[in-house]
């Protein structure tokens, strides 16, 4: 009875949650996701297994955790150049701490995060300060760090990566937070998905459902205006820049705990993707728009575009240019159907 | 300012207290000391004058290989009385950029990497006009003598290759994959090339990108998903081989995983059987005898190799040899 009295509400409602569809950031991007998923599916037999779409979720996880915060810098209207290699820097903070220290690993754990979230403090900070624009401040924090990175561990362990950890107190539970797996059948699933789907849900509360993500849009917007109307616009950027630095202490602990010991020359060109993945899912590169859904799904994208041409087999020699080839197609299949939709509005 | 310099002060006493109440009982540097080597720390043998020499390779920054390779010269150095200078761009016009100094610092020897010949040909040339002795390591074989180096030290990477097909065969391996995480490397197409050459089975490439290396696992485990005949991995690096295991278990794969190069956690993982073997061209010999040979260039003249490289490799490292090594890769000699 009460079904066929909401039947005619319903249509009323409608056209208004197509709007609202319309409206959404990410709406290109989903688009773009379904051709790629379908192309794929076509193309690569294997590509459809459960236990190969797992392998794919790991690949856009690592990268989507990052994605989170610098998609919100991007809304925020700056970058992080840095982001990369400060994934690099916290994996070495943490095992080198433990290690010389002789401490439990989890003690590398928290002192990691400390300096982690200080150095995006001091991105933030010095932005603020400066005026100066972020590429500069965080490509000149990129190089300290890429520097630093090389040389404490040079001069610390005596060799360019860290001691292995992996003997060390904490080391069994602190991997199964950060590189634990969860096996079900022949599938996969690696903890770094519950990290970034928390990172996503609390990331998407605050943008929708709080004050600061209103801050986030006004100061990506135009931060003179927001200044204006009393948006705390130091505040925001360096919270945002803590932000990326979070994420980065919890991939670079990701890291750590898959292998046990950390590289130190890793993580160069990696903050590229992760704005390529902000840049795809929807944000705009001047600031003010986007979501992180969007980033999530351009992280997904690049992940099926990337281990997708593993699975076609394609000649590798042609890697690169097909990644950047489909890319460039989601990135434009996204653009054209977002100007679709802002058009039917 | 005062408020943060409190917390700063906060934080460190937080770690502090964290690390005296959190100290771990195993591994860790205490171990290490424990462990207590004497560490190789060389005297000059010789009264020669102190000569200074020169090496400016093709490295990137912070690499194992050439890390290794670095402590070579350095002990030989410290044998032979000389004055040890490095320095290295992966860029060919950088590197020779860098030779150029090392010329006008009127250093007595050179030794030099040719992985970008093009670049480097000029400027060897200019140093031997200015009467500096020439050795070329690890890459340029090929061009080293028509350059006019003395000699080469390294291993042919074409050999080393075929070496990794053999072994395979003799390991029984039907389908074989060859990650190489440096696209364009002339190098690493080599070593696949010269594996594909003697391996009677069939062998394929696959790129990844080497400074991400959850993108090495997730591609090579993809790979593996792609194709479930592939029953063995090489690997062209030590630190990949770790990431290939991983990718291999996920996958639930039977490959065996092998790789080039060798360090402390490669020979850990021969002793367990986790890797099937490691092809090693012994970075530290190519440094130790690079300064070695030039120092007996300046005080005998002597010149080894006959106009033929100096071949530092291909040592194949299988679960027998692998723990007798594995406290030289500790201490990252090997």
């Amino acid at each position: 009875m009460s079904a066929t009295l909401e039947a005619p509400d319903e249509r009323l409602l409608r056209p208004s949650l197509l709007r609202r569809l319309l409206g959404r950031p990410e709406l290109g991007s989903v688009v773009g996701a379904v051709a790629v998923f379908v192309f794929f599916s076509v193309v690569a037999e294997s590509f459809l297994r459960p236990s190969s779409l797992s392998t794919v979720l790991y690949a856009a996880s690592t990268l989507g955790i990052m994605a989170v915060p610098v998609a919100l810098l991007m809304i925020g209207g700056e970058f992080d150049l840095s982001a990369g290699v400060m994934v690099t820097s916290s994996a070495l903070v943490s095992s080198m701490f433990s290690y010389q220290m002789t401490a439990n690993v989890w003690v590398g754990v928290v002192v990691s995060l400390l300096v982690t979230l200080a150095l995006g403090v001091f991105n933030g900070f010095m932005l603020t300060r400066t005026k100066l624009p972020s590429f500069i401040i965080t490509l000149g924090t990129f190089l300290m760090l890429t520097g630093l990175n090389l040389g404490f561990t040079k001069l610390i362990s005596g060799t360019v990566s860290t001691k292995s950890i992996g003997d060390m107190e904490g080391f069994p539970s602190a991997r199964k937070v950060f590189a634990s797996q969860l096996t079900i059948g022949d599938v996969n699933l690696k903890v770094t998905l519950l990290w970034w789907a928390a990172l996503i849900a609390v990331a998407t509360w605050v943008l929708l459902r709080t004050r600061a993500g209103n801050w986030i849009f006004a100061v990506g917007g135009n931060d003179d205006a927001a200044r204006a109307v009393g948006v705390p616009v130091v505040k925001t950027r360096i919270g945002l820049y803590m932000g990326v630095a979070f994420a980065a202490w919890i991939s670079g602990q990701h890291l750590l705990f898959s292998y046990d010991a950390v590289q130190s020359g890793e993580g160069v060109g990696n903050e590229l993707t992760y704005i390529i993945a902000a840049v795809i899912g929807g944000c705009l590169i001047t600031g003010g728009y986007g979501s992180a859904i969007g980033s999530a799904i351009g992280a997904f994208i690049f992940g099926m575009t990337n281990k997708g041409i593993v699975y076609a087999e394609w000649n590798p020699d042609w890697f690169k240019f097909f990644l950047g080839a489909m890319l460039l197609l989601a990135a434009l299949l996204n653009a054209w159907v977002r100007k679709r939709a802002e058009a039917s509005r | 300012m005062a408020r943060v310099r409190s917390w700063v002060s906060g934080a460190m006493a937080a770690a502090v207290g964290l690390s005296l109440a959190g100290c771990s009982s195993t591994g860790g540097k205490r171990a290490e000391d424990r462990a207590a080597r004497a560490a190789a720390v060389g005297k000059a043998a010789v009264n020669t004058p102190k000569w200074k020499f020169a090496m400016v390779t093709h490295s990137g920054d912070g690499d194992t290989f050439w890390d290794i390779v670095q402590k070579g010269s350095q002990q030989a150095a410290a044998k032979d009385n000389i004055t040890f200078l490095y320095s290295h761009s992966e860029e060919g016009q950088q590197q020779a950029q860098l030779v150029q100094t090392a010329i006008d610092q009127k250093v007595d020897g050179l030794i030099v990497t040719l992985a970008k010949p093009d670049s480097m040909k000029a400027v060897v040339a200019k140093a031997e006009k200015a009467g500096i002795p020439v050795i070329t390591v690890n890459s340029g074989s090929e061009v080293s003598k028509k350059f006019g180096a003395l000699t080469h030290i390294g291993q042919d990477e074409t050999i080393a290759g075929e070496a990794v097909g053999n072994e395979l065969n003799k390991r029984g391996r039907k389908r074989a994959l060859c990650v190489l995480h440096e696209q364009g490397n002339v190098g690493h197409e080599q070593r696949c090339a010269g594996a594909r050459k003697t391996f009677h089975g069939k062998l394929q490439n696959i790129y990844v990108d080497g400074t991400n290396m959850p993108d090495v696992q997730s591609s090579i485990e993809a790979k593996l998903q792609a194709d479930q005949s592939i029953d063995s991995v090489v690997t062209l690096g030590a630190p990949f081989a770790d990431a290939a295991v991983q990718a291999k278990d996920t996958a639930g794969s039977k490959a065996e995983i092998d790789t080039f190069d060798l360090n402390a956690k490669v020979a850990d993982a021969l002793q367990k059987g986790t890797l099937g073997f490691a092809v090693d061209q012994q970075p530290y010999l190519q440094g130790y005898e690079a300064v070695d040979l030039l120092w007996l260039y300046k005080y005998n003249r002597n010149v080894l190799g006959g106009g033929l490289p100096v071949l530092t490799g291909p040592q194949v490292i299988t679960k027998q040899d692998a723990s007798a090594l594995a406290d030289y890769t500790k201490r990252g000699t090997r």
